[in-house]
């Protein structure tokens, strides 16, 4: 029962994260250079023209007008439609969402089930080959930009070796490489952060504890160290979950995916104002439900955290 | 003496013999055992005094083979438990041996249990490991009926550790420790953290499970006022030795004692005393990374002589009472 509340709490906090995003962002959209309706009619329109567009979007009323316009809208969920080709944006956003979501899906997965791992044995056998190799990968993984490493891995995979597609999507040949550069931040960060966490837990007095009671050493790493190292890197997976849907910008743009970072990055390009609010409004809404989903974890894990209180 | 020694050993639990431990770090070898000589009898509550850095903490992780990996190593010595020489054990028997046949309390209830298990999973972990054929019922029996018997309501079997006070945690430690009846507990200084009412509650509590199990106890701790209450016999320890032995009545007594063992004694507050200061001893404990070639305690005796500083003392006994200082060996002489 108190999941419900706390859950139904997290999510009403969104209402304000998402108010202050979107006027931030709706003032900064605004202010840039151009004007919306010439864009969208291109360098021919007439004055008259133009002025009536205007009119038709409401660009001739303050700012401020205009936001509390849109936000009363937004609030009945008519998002409206996009200025550059009239879709629906919610729908357009919901018919792209899958895409975005599968390839940080499987760029999580991989790099929790591989990084998890790597970490705890590294710090299990610490300062052995393995432990070195580990950390020297998640260096180089977490110094080379994503866009690089995309491009370089198109040329070996696609281009040389020809094993796999280089752009689209389709089957699972159009994953796993838009995956891997995708989730090699996150396997760099869950190698550092497993190590250093279970590297600490493995100090503590109840490790020893376990052992003077004659557990053996594996297990005293498996029941008593494991769980308590996961406990801050459950976090990290949440946070790094939410940076794949963010840096889905880049490897959608290297990889012509059509899923949500692309559709953003089009929309800015074009200052299709309604595309880039609605899809910031949901990413922010994404990101919100898995910080939420990340904590409960948390509190399953810690009997230290009440979500009671 | 030697002699005796070696028809005594059937009695002996535990017999700790010339044990030698390094700690071997970048920077210094740590010389943390010299020849560290203990007997425990079966049943048997010794007290272990001495300050910090003794290697008090040392010997008891020795005796369970926990010395931390890669730097800690026995270097001499051997550890006798029974007809048992420890440290040729392979781990198998080391693990059958821990939290069954002995076990260990740490000093520092607050961080000797694991924070995400429940304090009856971490009982029971106990007999999971040394008695697997138990039936699960069985086995939660036990648990109540060790935590009832250290005070805690057993209804209170699965919460977790951050919802008992450090009292509560020690005795969830001790029940941890005594679930098995192991025939001997290591203590290592059990009532440290604790404040005074709960640190006789804990050592009243110890006394009366001990005599139900018939356990060896050796009571680590720098209090010789626990150990006038608690113990049979005092072994205080200095440098990483054993400079004086005996029964609580031969230390205490105060007729024949090692200096050190004087600098200890006159540390303990006396309500009858009109003295307005306690006399410490002077000086630090000898740096364990450069231990002198005489006596260790040489620097801060006040009977310091010439053969103090040149040779190592030999062990002046008289019933049973051991004491390792030149001064003794030089009257007898």
């Amino acid at each position: 029962m108190y999941l419900i509340k706390y859950s139904l709490k997290r999510l009403l906090m969104l209402i304000p994260v998402i108010l202050g995003i979107t006027l931030i962002l709706y003032f900064v959209m605004s202010l840039a250079p151009g004007n919306p309706a010439v864009q969208i009619l291109g360098a021919n329109a007439s004055d008259e023209q133009i002025a009536a567009l205007e009119i038709e979007m409401g660009l001739d009323q303050p700012i401020i007008v205009q936001y509390i316009h849109y936000i009363m809208r937004a609030v009945r969920l008519d998002f409206g439609t996009s200025w550059i080709n009239g879709s629906d944006v919610l729908a357009t956003f919901l018919a792209k969402l899958p895409n975005t979501l599968m390839v940080a899906l499987v760029a999580t997965l991989w790099a929790i089930g591989l990084g998890i791992p790597m970490g705890i044995y590294s710090a299990v056998r610490q300062y052995s080959l393995l432990d070195y190799g580990s950390m020297v990968v998640a260096m180089l993984l977490f110094s080379l930009p994503a866009f690089w490493l995309g491009i370089l891995s198109q040329i070996l995979f696609c281009v040389v070796l020809r094993w796999l597609p280089a752009t689209g999507i389709g089957g699972w040949q159009h994953l796993v490489l838009p995956a891997l550069i995708l989730g090699a931040n996150t396997l760099a960060a869950m190698i550092r952060m497993s190590r250093t966490s279970m590297l600490d837990v493995l100090k503590q007095d109840y490790i020893r504890t376990a052992r003077a009671k004659g557990a053996s050493k594996s297990r005293a790493v498996l029941k008593h160290a494991v769980g308590n190292s996961l406990i801050p890197v459950i976090t990290q997976i949440g946070i790094s979950f939410a940076g794949c849907i963010g840096g889905a910008v880049v490897t959608e743009t290297v990889f012509t995916i059509p899923g949500i970072g692309a559709m953003l990055i089009n929309a800015v390009k074009a200052r299709d104002i309604p595309v880039v609010m609605g899809s910031v409004i949901f990413i922010a809404i994404i990101v919100g439900v898995i910080n939420l989903i990340v904590d409960l974890i948390c509190a399953k894990v810690d009997p230290r955290i009440d979500l009671a209180a | 003496m030697v002699q005796d020694n070696k028809l005594n050993l059937q009695e002996h639990l535990l017999d700790i013999s010339n044990l030698h431990v390094q700690y071997k770090t970048d920077d210094a070898t740590v010389y943390a055992l010299n020849g560290f000589n203990l007997q425990v009898r079966r049943g048997e509550k010794i007290g272990l005094v001495g300050e910090t850095g003794a290697g008090k903490t040392t010997m008891a992780l020795s005796v369970l083979r926990l010395l931390p990996e890669k730097i800690g190593k026995v270097t001499a010595g051997s550890i006798l438990y029974g007809n048992d020489n420890l440290l040729e054990q392979n781990e198998a028997f080391m693990l059958g041996l821990r939290g069954r046949r002995i076990s260990m309390i740490f000093q520092d209830p607050m961080t000797s249990l694991n924070p995400i298990v429940s304090v009856g999973n971490q009982i029971m972990e106990v007999l999971d490991l040394h008695a697997p054929q138990m039936s699960q019922h069985e086995k939660n029996e036990r648990v109540d009926r060790i935590l009832s018997m250290v005070g805690i309501p057993p209804s209170r079997k699965e919460e977790f550790p951050y919802q008992f006070s450090g009292g509560m945690k020690q005795r969830i430690v001790i029940a941890m420790a005594l679930i098995a009846e192991p025939e001997l507990l290591l203590a290592d200084e059990p009532t440290t953290a604790l404040d005074v009412t709960m640190q006789a509650q804990i050592l009243d509590m110890m006394s009366r499970l001990k005599q139900q199990f018939n356990t060896a106890v050796v009571l680590i701790t720098h209090d010789l006022g626990v150990v006038a209450e608690f113990c049979d016999r005092v072994a205080v320890v200095y440098a990483g030795k054993v400079v004086e032995q005996g029964t609580v009545e031969q230390v205490f007594a105060r007729v024949r004692n090692h200096p050190y063992t004087v600098g200890l004694l006159n540390c303990i507050p006396d309500l009858e005393s009109t003295a307005a200061r306690l006399v410490p001893i002077p000086g630090q404990m000898a740096d364990p990374t450069q231990l002198p070639a005489g006596c260790a305690f040489a620097d801060r005796c006040i009977h310091c002589m010439d053969i103090c500083r040149q040779e190592a003392p030999k062990m002046y006994e008289q019933d049973g009472h051991c004491i390792l200082c030149h001064l003794f060996k030089e009257r007898e002489d």
